[in-house]
């Protein structure tokens, strides 16, 4: 299969044109030894049918969420996804264009740009968002590394180890700037130590972070965390899984500077990890310091509403060596889908979509209790929580034998999470399979 | 363009004027000429000391970014507050908007900048 | 003017119904904590469902595509996506498949990463790959935070300095910047190339590597990149390859054989991956033997028959992204290059330079070429002939749009006065480049002859030339209630 439009015949008529005798004419430029000699050591092209059949033998290698319940979250879940948002995504002119670095030809992925925005800070509480990061993960790193940008003698980012196992890595690895000094504070019973943290904090402490709900699933209390960091100057950073903002309190009323987190849930398919959705919001104080792409509305020559991106000093292609952040392609398909999602589920939709969320995680420790099983930790939660069981390796393979895929492996434990998806049979049945071999 | 006698340059187009012990600093017409619309300038906290030549501030347009270079070392005493809210100033008044007053370090500093007929040759050569 | 779609609310018109469910349905202030539950409310927009689809449908038609009509946007690869590669991205055996399934339910997808890493690996000539990355910055950061871990392994930590031409993304410096190195500017020299001397005089035991995009942002190969290599390597640094410019020599030539020590390729931009409006892309890393050690975990391996990750790298940099890298955008650059094979992909890299310099000629005696002789997959004009009636780059660009066309990139890269960067990529037709040209030489004679048209363009846009001055002096990032 190709899709270079020009026959030979013509690819001969513009060489004589530009006064080449052949294409390869074209490349006397590159020293002959460093040529690929004869080809690339790959197969021979295919034709669509044939691509087709090899795509689907691969899909077809896989169990799926499609056809097998699933309970496994841990940062990314199997929430359902409306017809009408699939549908939306393939208009071409969405998926095909560029960054809208041409407002006149672009206004519509700009205006979905800044709804996109609004609705991140109606969820967050908070003044501005950005067009969108890579995912939860590098979008926290990111905000702590702006925190710790943002102040001239604070390098020192506290953190709770209840945050996302993954997140923290990534963390780590863009501490490799030597800009950031992180400090992990290790949990206690599934949540975070806040008295630990707080005593951690001090004057050279840029930012505070908290996961919520935490990895875990368990809802935190960061009152005390809130207030010793701006004691200190620092900036209080949340982390968030922004379906639970339906019904939890949001980044803002906590008093978080920024939040952060990772938008799968909004609409966005599972896709064995990415493409997700970071998202990350800060009070208008930091409207001009976050990093990434912003949208603003303004007007055009007739007076006309108009949406451009804006507040570009910020960013590399402006700021360069002093940019202190890199960023330039994001995820703005994925923020599309997230802003269709909230459209097409509606204020009420997303409470009763998380609330129906909380109700089975509800019904199912409520189940696993009655058959006799214990639940890791006993604080409130909202969709997720960790059950424990002997060998969770076992008992993932167990459920996977009777048609479900099972939870997230602790060391004694399955961290289990719940969609709107799930149904009560398939909570009996899990409750069964697992009351079978606890 | 217009360079006024009564004050001091650099190379990175900022004036300075003296009076007594304190320094105003701004940017001069060939500054903001350059950088055309000004849109945001972030400005230092009171009581920061810099040496000389220290970025104190940030000047940013629609296309560009420049860092605000003290003439002089010295403390910020003030900060010229109205230019958070009216950036456009620094385009339409160069020399009426001082960014900031310092309180001049070493007033041998002073010595090390041009004056405004060495300034305009200055600019001339980088025109031509 | 379309509305917002807040402006479109309707109390209770949204339809959105979840299934019935027989369980118990506590009230959530007998299961949440006060403390916990939320005050304000969202106040999300409510819209029937045909309103909604009507919504975004609405938007769509006020934005263009590489499916709505010719995009040369210079350096950003606008290529034809493929039907097929969305297919296969949405098939349910990988759509919907979690991270953290165990490898065994997972075999296909493990196969296909692993496979991508081998390809990509054959294509750029390194040795191994991570597809951890989500973008091209994101690459570059994963690149650079290995030459830094590989400095640091070997305890040579005066290298605080990378080295960046000038003709660089800005991406490179505040890349450098980002994982904490000074960046020194190379100079290009009069034929748009990096100068050596000036090379030689800054390379020395401070400088960690150098960060090069060739063919360059003005298009052009750098000739003499084996020296390069040379006098950066000699010097104990590190090269590392921007890949956002792969087209031009794909299937030619291979950053691995110049003598580069870690790439990173833009799946959405050679790959044909579609940009989405702005994301998402991939930007997988590959590296020469020296830095395996340091890529980003896991790696998919092959075991005997089946596949699965490796997360024992002691030395890894750790993790830039979560689970494993944007996966969905894998499949379709997979599917692309299955589809290409070796001689399609060489075929592209082919027509893309046959494509540009064809343009190029077509369009010399109209506008000027600061650098004038045979380039890759693009090229570097300026608006010097059109500048005495007043006319910049920004204009052309504007009167683009009125015609038609998503306009070239613009002011890019910073070495050239009022650039306008070309880049048509291999799937148009020489009937859609001729068009193309007759329309920039109707610009051309317009500059001239009626000037007003050029000034004032875009006309037939569905908005003229916004006020960014005001939109960033006084900046409305969200939309308010009244
Ligand atoms: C030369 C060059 N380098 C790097 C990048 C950054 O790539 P990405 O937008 O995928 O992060 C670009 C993107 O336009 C580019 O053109």
């Amino acid at each position: 299969m190709k899709y270079t439009p020009n026959p030979s015949s013509v690819v001969d008529e513009m060489l004589q044109t530009i006064g080449c005798s052949s294409l390869d004419d074209l490349f006397a430029d590159i020293h002959e030894e460093l040529k690929v000699k004869d080809r690339l050591n790959l197969s021979s092209g295919m034709g669509e049918m044939e691509v087709r059949n090899q795509l689907k033998y691969l899909a077809g290698c896989n169990i799926d969420t499609e056809n097998y319940p699933c309970f496994l979250g841990a940062g990314a879940y199997d929430h359902y996804i409306p017809a009408a948002l699939e549908q939306l995504l393939l208009r071409s002119e969405f998926y095909t264009a560029y960054t809208p670095y041409q407002p006149e030809i672009s206004q519509g992925i700009l205006q979905s740009i800044f709804e996109y925005q609004t609705m991140i800070c109606k969820l967050t509480g908070l003044d501005v968002s950005n067009a969108s990061m890579y995912d939860g993960g590098s979008s926290l790193a990111e905000a702590c590394s702006l925190a710790c940008a943002n102040s001239k003698n604070k390098n020192k980012v506290v953190i709770s180890d209840t945050v996302h196992p993954e997140y923290l890595d990534i963390l780590k690895a863009y501490a490799l700037s030597g800009h950031m000094e992180i400090v992990v504070v290790p949990g206690q019973d599934g949540h975070s130590d806040i008295d630990a943290m707080v005593k951690a904090i001090d004057n050279e402490t840029a930012c505070a972070v908290i996961q919520q709900p935490n990895f875990y699933g368990i809802l935190e209390d960061p009152t005390a965390v809130e207030k010793a960091i701006h004691e200190n100057k620092g900036m209080f950073i949340m982390s968030v899984e922004p379906l639970s903002l339906a019904l939890l309190k949001s980044p803002a009323e906590w008093g978080a500077d920024i939040a952060v987190g990772e938008g799968q849930s909004l609409g966005i398919n599972l896709s064995f990890g990415g493409p997700y959705l970071g998202f990350m919001a800060a009070n208008k104080a930091l409207m001009r310091k976050i990093p990434g792409r912003i949208v603003g509305q303004t007007t055009d020559l007739d007076g006309k509403r108009a949406f451009v991106l804006t507040l570009q000093a910020r960013e590399q292609h402006i700021r360069r060596e002093k940019a202190a952040s890199n960023i330039c392609s994001n995820q703005a398909l994925c923020a599309l889908a997230s802003s269709m999602y909230l459209s097409l589920v509606g204020d009420q939709g997303l409470k009763d979509i998380a609330t129906r969320c909380h109700h089975l995680a509800l019904y199912a420790r409520q189940e696993f209790e009655k058959a006799g099983m214990e639940l890791k930790y006993k604080q409130p939660v909202f969709n997720e929580f960790a059950l424990k069981v002997n060998n969770p390796v076992n008992a993932n393979r167990i459920l996977l034998e009777n048609g479900i895929i099972g939870g997230y492996e602790l060391d004694d434990a399955l961290l289990l999470a719940f969609t709107e998806k799930r149904t009560r049979a398939e909570i009996d049945q899990l409750v069964a399979v697992l009351g079978g071999i606890k | 363009m217009n360079i006024p006698e009564n004050l001091l340059y650099t190379d990175e187009h900022e004036w300075i004027s003296v009076d007594g012990d304190t320094g105003r600093i701004g940017i001069t017409d060939y500054a903001q000429h350059h950088l055309g619309d000004i849109v945001f300038v972030e400005l230092p906290e009171v009581g920061e000391s810099f040496a000389m030549r220290d970025a104190v501030g940030v000047i940013e347009s629609v296309k560009a970014v420049v860092s605000l270079y003290t003439p002089a070392s010295g403390t910020i005493l003030e900060v010229n507050e109205e230019l958070e809210d009216s950036p456009e100033l620094l385009n339409e008044a160069p020399y009426d908007s001082w960014i900031a007053a310092i309180k001049l370090g070493d007033k041998n500093d002073l010595n090390k900048l041009m004056n405004a007929e060495a300034y305009a040759a200055f600019c001339q050569n980088l025109e031509d | 003017m379309p509305k917002l779609i807040f402006e479109k609310h309707v109390n209770n018109s949204n339809p959105f119904t979840l299934p019935t469910c027989d369980i118990p349905l506590p009230e959530l202030s007998e299961t949440i904590p006060a403390q916990f539950l939320r005050n304000e409310s969202i106040a999300l927009p409510e819209l029937s469902e045909v309103e909604a689809v009507r919504h975004f449908t609405e938007l769509s038609t006020r934005a263009y595509g590489v499916d709505s009509g010719f995009y040369p946007l210079g350096s950003c690869t606008m290529k034809y996506n493929p039907k097929i590669n969305e297919w296969a991205a949405r098939l349910p055996g990988f759509a919907g498949l979690h991270p953290y399934q165990s490898e065994d339910t997972v075999q296909g997808a493990l196969q296909l990463y692993y496979e991508m890493q081998e390809m990509l690996a054959e294509i750029v000539g390194m040795d191994a790959f991570s597809l951890q990355p989500a973008a091209g910055a994101h690459g570059e950061m994963t690149g650079i935070m290995m030459i830094k871990a590989y400095h640091q392994y070997r305890k040579d930590y005066k290298r605080t300095k990378i080295m960046v031409p000038d003709s660089a993304h800005g991406t490179n410096p505040a890349t450098a910047n980002v994982i904490g190195y000074e960046v020194i500017e190379i100079k290009s020299n009069e034929r748009g190339l990096v100068d050596l001397e000036d090379l030689r005089t800054k390379m020395n035991d401070e400088v960690a590597g150098l960060m090069l995009t060739n063919p360059n942002t003005l298009g052009l190969f750098e000739e003499d990149i084996q020296e390069i290599a040379a006098i950066v390597h000699d010097g104990g640094g590190l090269l590392y390859y921007d890949g956002a410019n792969l087209n031009g020599i794909l299937g030619v030539a291979r950053p691995g054989d110049m003598g580069f020590d870690v790439v990173h390729v833009n799946l959405h931009k050679t790959f044909s991956t579609p940009h989405g409006g702005g994301g998402p892309g991939s930007g997988p890393v590959g590296v020469k033997s020296t830095l395996i050690d340091f890529l980003p975990k896991p790696v998919v391996v092959k075991k005997g028959d089946t596949y699965g990750f490796n997360y024992n790298l002691p030395l890894s940099i750790g993790k830039v992204k979560n689970f494993y890298g944007n996966f969905g955008v894998i499949i379709k650059a997979y599917t692309y290059i299955k589809s290409l094979g070796a001689e399609g992909l060489k075929e592209a890299g082919q027509h893309a330079v046959l494509n540009a310099n064809y343009l190029r000629h077509q369009l010399r005696d109209d506008f000027n070429i600061p650098i004038d002789r045979l380039c890759k997959h693009e090229f570097v004009l300026n608006s010097k002939k059109q500048s005495d009636y007043g006319v910049t780059t920004l204009d052309i660009a504007k009167r683009l749009i009125d015609y038609g066309y998503h306009p070239p990139t613009i002011y890019f890269p910073l070495i050239i006065n009022e650039a306008m960067m070309i880049e048509p990529t291999e799937t148009e037709s020489k009937e859609r480049l001729d068009e193309f040209v007759d329309v920039m030489k109707a610009i051309a004679r317009e500059s001239a002859q009626e000037t007003e048209k050029v000034l004032n363009a875009p006309q037939n846009a569905v908005i003229k030339r916004v006020d960014e001055v005001t939109a960033a002096r006084k900046p409305i990032v969200k939309w308010e209630a009244p």
